[in-house]
């Protein structure tokens, strides 16, 4: 009969595993029954399984794409292959690109930053980061193509070009990369990092609670196990430590926007709490100019204004903190969509996504240049 | 504000056809949050004005389709990590949608918004009579907490007879996190 015994005769009593090969189930099926043996199918169809196995390894042995121009923009990328397509960036555009490391992540990953420069010494900047909630896979696939659209359009489009001239761009796409290989690896809808927290079995600290506006206050949560958890101590985190200590040694960072999803939102300072801030008229405004902007493209609703008064109380905010350093122009977008796929959001959706955003990021920028302090 | 009692909205709202953006019905709605036992639904009272669209067609092949298979559907991740769902599990999708909204309506709050997030797991449960049974593990995302909440519904099914969710409950948070 040529079975194959996967788990062999030990005695009366013990299981046996056999692979069977189709010619002799009936047969052996047949002897069972007549003897009395119960037995029951653990895989109905062996061949099939190793098929499937085989094309799951063949494609992950899929070469990486040898430039950015073969990258493909409409999919989502693992760490790696965003890390790949960082260095290719930068090898292809050597005088406008340069990546960063500005620190390390709790398991120890590189956190880079991709610098955009015409040249000067340490110009007025603007700051760009997705990916702090690591399961908004639609932030770091737009922070990618942002990387792209800047190197193709920073000599044609005067807006860009204007930007350029003055100003520095930096942007750091996988902020929480502990986070992100998670959500790949084991739990699609991880969003916090993945420190150890002492006393608890509970992992991992919210990033955009970690800040120090308003820390520990309402708006965030005391407890480990919880989504909102602030953490032990403001910058607990070395993901959020990385951005602090660079920001602050930088001293010329003009703009900062943090980009999350999902809910269509375009926010400004502050989460923590309800007094406004001075700056709260001109800030109105510039969101206005910017979801306008941003909805020419597809048609796609955002609603804006402060954190507290439009989504609800959160303490420990990144932009909460870098308005309080003096960064003017701070905002916070929450991409598409509004709930019907949430973090899920199909891959073809991400061009559109990136390319309605980026149309509100250069508002904010353009204003920041002309209106520089 | 309604002293003793609760707090009631009355809203405007427009119905947009799924599968059909330019397919409006204007509906309003008065919704009372009760005060104080957070364990009562919002009572919520609405009016259409006009017809929803006839989905009877759509309907009846997705009955026949699932009345003839040989097998129970039995599916996981809906959508999956890359926001695909098949053609064939749209209707699924679809059906955990509608139900998701009454274990949403019974378990909301003022400071509640829950959005369906996935179909962990669906499992259609053979039946005697003409009813469709799925039995769902969906995952709730609740944006104010930020909360990923497994919750278990067994959801009924006939085309003439509507949606019905006879059994629903939280389930614990899995131990792999």
């Amino acid at each position: 009969l040529q079975l194959d015994f996967w788990l062999a005769p030990r005695g009366p009593g013990y299981p046996v595993d056999i692979r069977v090969p189709f010619p002799s189930l009936q047969p052996l099926k047949a002897h069972l029954e007549a003897n009395g043996v119960s037995y029951s199918i653990m895989i109905e169809d062996v061949q099939a399984l190793v098929d499937h196995e085989r094309t799951e390894m063949l494609r992950g042995r899929r070469r990486l794409p040898l430039s950015t121009n073969t990258f493909d923009y409409a999919t989502y990328h693992s760490l790696d292959e965003i890390y790949a397509f960082m260095d290719l960036l930068v090898d292809e555009n050597p005088n406008l690109v340069s990546k960063l490391e500005i620190g390390r992540s709790t398991e120890n990953r590189p956190l880079y930053v991709l610098k955009f420069s015409r040249g000067g010494t340490n110009r007025p900047a603007i700051w760009i980061d997705t990916g702090i909630h690591s399961r908004e896979w639609v932030t770091q696939a737009s922070g990618v193509w942002f990387a792209k659209k800047i190197v193709l359009d920073h000599e044609n489009d005067e807006g860009l070009a204007s930007i350029l001239n003055t100003m520095d761009i930096f942007l750091e796409i996988v902020t929480n990369p502990d986070g992100f290989v998670f959500t790949q690896t084991q739990n699609r809808m991880w969003r916090k990092t993945r420190s150890v927290n002492a006393g608890s079995t509970c992992i991992g600290v919210d990033p955009n609670r970690n800040w120090d506006a308003g820390f520990g206050g309402s708006g965030a949560s005391k407890n480990p196990c919880s989504e909102t958890y602030h953490g032990p101590y403001a910058n607990s985190e070395p993901e959020v430590k990385a951005i602090v200590d660079f920001v602050k040694n930088h001293r010329n960072i003009k703009a900062f926007i943090s980009i999350h999803s999902y809910s269509q939102l375009l926010l400004y300072p502050y989460g923590y709490t309800s007094t406004p801030v001075p700056d709260q008229k001109e800030l109105h405004q510039v969101s206005k100019a910017a979801v306008t902007a941003l909805s020419s493209l597809y048609g796609t609703n955002y609603k804006y204004g402060s954190i507290i008064t439009t989504i609800y109380q959160a303490s420990g905010g990144t932009i909460d903190w870098t308005y309080n350093q003096g960064i003017k122009y701070s905002f916070t977008f929450e991409l598409r969509d509004t709930g019907r796929y949430g973090f899920l959001l199909p891959a073809k959706q991400i061009v559109p996504t990136a390319q309605e955003t980026w149309l509100a990021l250069k508002v904010i920028m353009q204003h920041a240049r002309d209106h520089l302090y | 504000d309604i002293d003793d009692v609760g707090h009631k909205y009355y809203l405007e709202l427009v119905l947009e056809d799924v599968l059909d953006k330019d397919s409006t019905v204007n509906c309003t709605a008065e919704v009372l949050y009760h005060l104080g036992n957070k364990n009562i639904a919002p009572d919520v009272q609405f009016t259409i004005e006009g017809e929803l669209k006839n989905a009877d067609e759509a309907d009846n092949i997705f009955y026949n389709r699932i009345k003839s298979l040989e097998k129970e559907l039995v599916a996981e991740n809906i959508p999956d990590s890359h926001g695909n769902v098949s053609p064939e599990m749209e209707p699924i999708r679809l059906l955990a949608w509608v139900a998701s909204g009454y274990v949403i309506w019974q378990n909301s709050t003022e400071n509640t918004k829950f959005q369906l997030a996935q179909i962990k797991h669906v499992k259609q449960v053979k039946r005697i009579d003409e009813y469709l049974e799925f039995d769902y593990v969906i995952l709730l995302h609740e944006m104010v907490s930020q909360e990923i909440i497994p919750w278990q519904m067994t959801v009924l099914w006939h085309p003439q007879h509507g949606v019905q969710v006879t059994r629903d409950s939280r389930q614990p948070k899995h131990a792999s996190e």
